[in-house]
């Protein structure tokens, strides 16, 4: 760690700066570390893990550690590996500014402990994972009164904090966090009501529907949205109306008696940062548009984990920001692809990650789907022309899917240099 | 709000309401010796009508000077240069852009120039679809030519009411907030004012600024009988990184009941886009609605194509006290002795505001009391320091000073610890008090990361329960329970 | 069968697939299942039917500024009918730092042979 003044402030240099020490920021530091470069981590919170500390239930870790682990306890064991390795943290630490554009990048950090902090570094890695969409976003009608809460907010307040925002809940939007968070309120003693979901089928898993809804006893209501809060201090009720033609129905509508609403409405990845650096972003997924090796559109500057797209599963970002931690390495030793294509989202495929690929060194592409269907059949084609199909038993919007291309599968491929590999589902 | 309890306040002057208007008179009068009490019925100051507002700072070709309003818009647009430099509160005068979208609408235009050059509205200018393009590159193609008034400008109006109320206070004006006024008696030469829970104010005079709720105190004062007319604006605001942010306000070519529905860029950096205009009964009602929303959205588009529906970060929704002629109502009461409406004030309030002080001040003095200038008024507010206005090596001193500035509380505003605590030092004890004030949680998560830091400050600073820790007032009580 | 009323609907979660499972009692009180896709569908049904168990995680009041409640979780899956008791015990106790995640606060609850254990480690705190 270099460290010199100027003016007072101080000033870092690194080869690689990690933003964010969620389950992303955590795994892409612990792998720059791995191979040898340096790293520094920061962190805006006190704690390390992100997120993964206030998701107290289990369901982590099968596919990182082979058993089932709560949050924390996923959290707990890339911390442990990030703290033994040589990784310098710096917690309480907000960037502010990232000047990207140059090869050597600057940040510049906000923190009580260090003041203002310069790290000048080679390499960045976006890790900053998401936000929770809000009453605003869904631009739900009615008063403003206290008791409307995000459903991850309300999980900080529960299970960090140990406060019960309200007795009598309806929760907006059947995603995993509303539906887990239906059983965590619930088994602190509140009275869930109802789960009202815009889409016609559930967001979240079915697991989470079995364990948090139907043990419970608590409705789903599909196509229906809250048309209305009512409530002047606190939220009094909700209108709840079925969808006609994606049209809330004023005349079967009905009125739901609570003092707490909470939103799970979806996660938007947290790039402001990234678009004031002057980073393109892909409006299908809100995240940077990345290369085969996930570098943005800035040189030098590569995301993973939430902030590039919003993931299912934990497992599947550490995964994810292993391989950036590790391309960003190559990228400091100038070890480029020599070339490659692009990826074209297909029917049925509402998003692919990456959008590049290296035909020299075939990888994981992380993709959804558009619509929901059992055995279903991937398809990929090179420049029109079918090059593999992969069977897929189960495919929903709700639930990323992935396939890993081998070497051989490119093997007997004929490349141009403007190529596109296309992916869709039948 | 830092608030006196008032047990039995005796003052020179009671003002009833402490929004813009109320808290202009306040200032004004406490530049001379006069003990003077600011009242409000909400939890803090500026929580009813300056809550909600479009913020803007009129360009004076709006109205003809044989009202009032017009008069009043005219010269309170002129004090703000002077007000900024003393208060310390976010102006810009970015000027206004009146659209034309037809060869009819630009007759309109051809009125409203002439209706401020009459008014004296400083540097208005006639443009042509060049000239305006010229000005705002994202306007609708269709325009044909508008109207440019470069003296408006844009302002947070509850931020500027915080400074105004500490300057107020900082020359000796006592403010007594969840003071709801339900009933005044004469006593001697005095007013004796009760509140709903029981405290009591004395005063010689009474400035009735009660916004909404005029009607009502003047009743309660038995002063004349008037009306006021709830009219709901909705709004919709939208996420600084919008693509459909202006450089300057703009506004359609305004209709018989409002000045139609706008397109904001606020000092602060984000887009506001409406107000609709509609005739409610309740004065309460700041609900928004799906079919109103739906509106502001399509006729945003007319003024900028580029306004779309995933940038918008929250609704909401004000309420203006009109009276049923249009024009403000300032006079001496003609039934109760001493006691001064302030009723009407409608756009453009904001603009007027600082006019009105001085206006009631003049109405004050007629009425009878004595205005002797006092020798140690002081005008200014001490700056208190954002860290997004700062550049880093600004900061990293500031944060040497006081770690607490190092501390991001909300990262979507970038509000520093040290501000929020500052906030609540000053008296903003509630979640929105600290949002109005300091502007954290009013970005694009809208406190979804930042309201249990908040919460947790609270505590630490007030010392506080949990239980007690409200959005804005009684009732809006934020945890039920613990574990 | 085919006239007969399931006496359970359930859906498997196994696996993503999600089947729709009916149960069904024949006259010597067997169960059998219909509806599932593969041979875990039953065996999920005969325990959800027989013995259903769930994973509890909660907290636990924990003497600690930063953080004042200690997630917990059970060791396996816990009867269902034991939830509740568990919940009100976890809630009843208190933990004092330091603690380390995996750390057994209640052993063999209730005698069902599951542990509440410490799913966070908490330092000690000055």
């Amino acid at each position: 760690m270099h460290c010199e003044g100027r003016e007072g402030m101080k000033e870092l240099q690194y080869d690689v700066l990690v933003i964010g020490a969620g389950a992303a920021g955590l795994a892409a530091a612990l792998e720059v570390s791995r191979n040898n470069a340096s790293c520094a981590l920061v962190e805006r919170e006190s704690h390390l893990g992100g997120i993964l500390i206030q998701c107290i239930h289990n369901g982590f870790g099968l596919e990182e550690y082979k058993e089932e682990l709560t949050g924390p306890e996923f959290a707990e064991r890339q911390v442990q590996a990030v703290r033994a390795a040589d990784v310098d943290i710096f917690t309480d630490t907000t960037v502010t500014q990232l000047n990207a554009e140059n090869d050597r990048k600057e940040a510049y950090c906000y923190s009580a402990v260090y003041g203002v902090l310069r790290i000048s570094v080679r390499a960045v890695i976006l890790a900053m994972g998401c936000r929770e969409r809000n009453r605003g976003n869904i631009r739900t009608p009615g008063t403003r009164p206290a008791g409307v809460y995000t459903a991850g907010l309300a999980q900080r307040l529960v299970n960090i904090e140990g406060y019960i925002p309200g007795q009598d809940v309806v929760i907006v939007g059947s995603g995993d966090i509303g539906l887990i968070m239906a059983r965590r309120m619930t088994w602190v003693g509140a009275k869930v009501h109802a789960v009202i979901e815009i889409q016609p089928y559930p967001s979240g898993l079915t697991r989470n529907i079995v364990q948090c809804l139907n043990d419970f006893d608590i409705p789903l209501y599909l196509s229906h949205v809250v048309s209305r809060i009512e409530g002047k201090q606190r939220v009094e009720k909700v209108q709840v109306s079925p969808l006609t033609n994606g049209i809330p129905d004023e005349e079967n509508s009905f009125e739901i008696p609570c003092d707490t609403l909470l939103l799970s409405v979806g996660l938007i990845p947290e790039n402001e940062l990234s678009k004031e650096a002057g980073m393109e972003i892909n409006p299908q997924t809100n995240g940077a548009l990345v290369d085969a090796t996930m570098m943005t559109s800035i040189d030098g500057v590569f995301s993973c984990g939430n902030v590039l797209h919003v993931h299912d599963l934990a497992d599947w970002v550490a995964e994810e920001a292993r391989r950036a931690g590790a391309y960003a390495v190559r990228y400091l030793r100038n070890e480029r692809p020599k070339r490659q294509i692009r990826i074209k989202a297909g029917a049925n495929v509402r998003y692919i990650n990456p959008a590049m690929f290296d035909p020299d060194n075939p990888d994981k592409l992380y993709f959804r789907s558009l619509i929901v269907k059992n055995q279903a059949k991937l398809q990929i084609k090179l420049d029109h022309k079918p090059v593999k199909e992969v069977r897929l038993s189960h495919v929903q919007p709700s639930e990323m899917l992935h396939v890993k291309l081998k070497p051989k599968d490119v093997a007997g491929w004929n490349i141009m240099k403007d190529s596109v590999l296309e992916v869709s589902i039948e | 709000m830092a608030s006196t309890d008032a047990a039995a306040v005796r003052a020179d002057v009671a003002i009833i309401g402490a929004g813009l208007s109320g808290s202009c008179i306040a200032r004004q009068l406490s530049a001379y010796e006069l003990d003077i009490v600011l009242l409000d019925k909400e939890c803090d100051v500026s929580m009813g009508v300056s809550r909600a507002n479009s913020g803007i700072v009129h360009g004076g070709f709006h109205h003809n000077l044989k009202y009032l309003k017009s008069r009043l818009e005219i010269r309170g647009n002129l004090m703000y240069d002077r007000l900024q430099r003393e208060l310390d509160f976010p102006f810009k005068r970015c000027g206004i852009l009146v659209a034309a979208l037809n060869d009819e609408e630009m007759k309109y235009i051809d009125h409203l120039y002439t209706q401020g050059v009459e008014n004296g509205a400083i540097g208005i200018e006639m443009c042509s679809r060049e000239r305006m393009f010229e000005l705002e590159p994202k306007l609708n193609p269709d325009c044909v030519g508008g109207l440019h008034a470069p003296g408006g400008g844009v302002l947070e109006p509850y931020r500027f009411v915080f400074s105004v109320v500490e300057s107020a206070q900082k020359n000796g004006v006592e403010v007594v907030t969840n003071f709801e006024v339900v009933h005044a008696e004469r006593a001697g030469e005095r007013y004796r004012i009760h509140a709903a829970d029981g405290r009591q104010v004395e005063a010689r005079y009474v400035v009735n600024a009660a916004g909404l709720f005029a009607d009502r105190v003047s009743e309660i004062f038995g002063a004349e009988e008037f009306q006021i007319i709830p009219r709901k604006g909705e709004y919709f605001l939208l996420d600084r990184a919008t693509e459909a942010a202006p450089q300057r306000v703009l506004f359609p070519v305004p209709t018989k009941v409002s000045k139609g529905m706008l397109v904001i860029p606020t000092v602060e950096g984000t887009v506001l886009i409406g107000p609709t205009a509609q005739e409610i009964e309740d004065k309460e009602d700041v609900s928004t609605n799906a079919d109103q929303l739906n509106l502001i959205l399509d006729q945003a588009r007319k003024m900028v194509p580029k306004v779309s529906q995933t940038d918008v970060i929250t609704a909401f929704s004000g309420l203006r006290p009109a009276l049923a002629d249009g024009d403000f109502y300032i006079d001496i009461s003609a039934k109760a002795p001493n006691f001064i409406q302030v009723a009407g004030i409608q756009s453009p309030g904001l603009t007027a505001a600082p006019a009105i002080g001085e206006y009631v001040k003049d109405l004050v003095k007629k009425a009878g009391c004595s205005l002797v200038e006092k020798a140690d008024w002081d005008p200014y507010v001490s700056k208190l320091p954002r860290i997004r206005d700062l550049g880093p090596y600004e900061a990293d001193n500031l944060v040497n000073a006081n770690p607490a500035y190092g501390n991001v509380v909300c990262r979507c505003e970038e509000i520093s610890e040290a501000e929020i605590v500052e906030a609540i030092r000053r008296g903003h004890t509630t979640l929105d008090g600290i949002k109005y004030f300091t502007r954290a949680g009013m970005g694009r998560c809208q406190g979804g990361f930042c309201s249990y830091k908040i919460i947790k400050l609270l505590i630490r600073e007030t010392g506080m329960s949990y239980k007690d820790i409200q959005k804005c007032g009684a009732g809006s009580e934020l945890l039920r329970d613990a574990l | 069968m085919s006239q007969q009323e399931p006496i359970r609907e359930m859906i498997c979660i196994s696996c993503p697939l999600g089947c729709h499972l009916s149960l069904y009692k024949d006259e010597n009180d067997e169960l059998t299942v219909t509806g599932n896709k593969c041979k875990r569908g039953v065996v999920y049904a005969e325990e959800e039917y027989y013995a259903p168990k769930r994973v509890v995680t909660c907290t636990c009041p924990a003497e600690s500024e930063v953080f004042p409640r200690l997630p917990v979780r059970t060791t396996t899956s816990l009867p269902k009918e034991h939830i509740d008791a568990l919940l009100r015990a976890a809630y009843a106790l208190t933990v004092k730092p330091p603690v380390a995640c995996g750390e057994v606060l209640i052993e063999n609850f209730e005698g069902t042979g599951v542990d509440l254990i410490a799913s966070m480690s908490l330092g000690a705190e000055q």
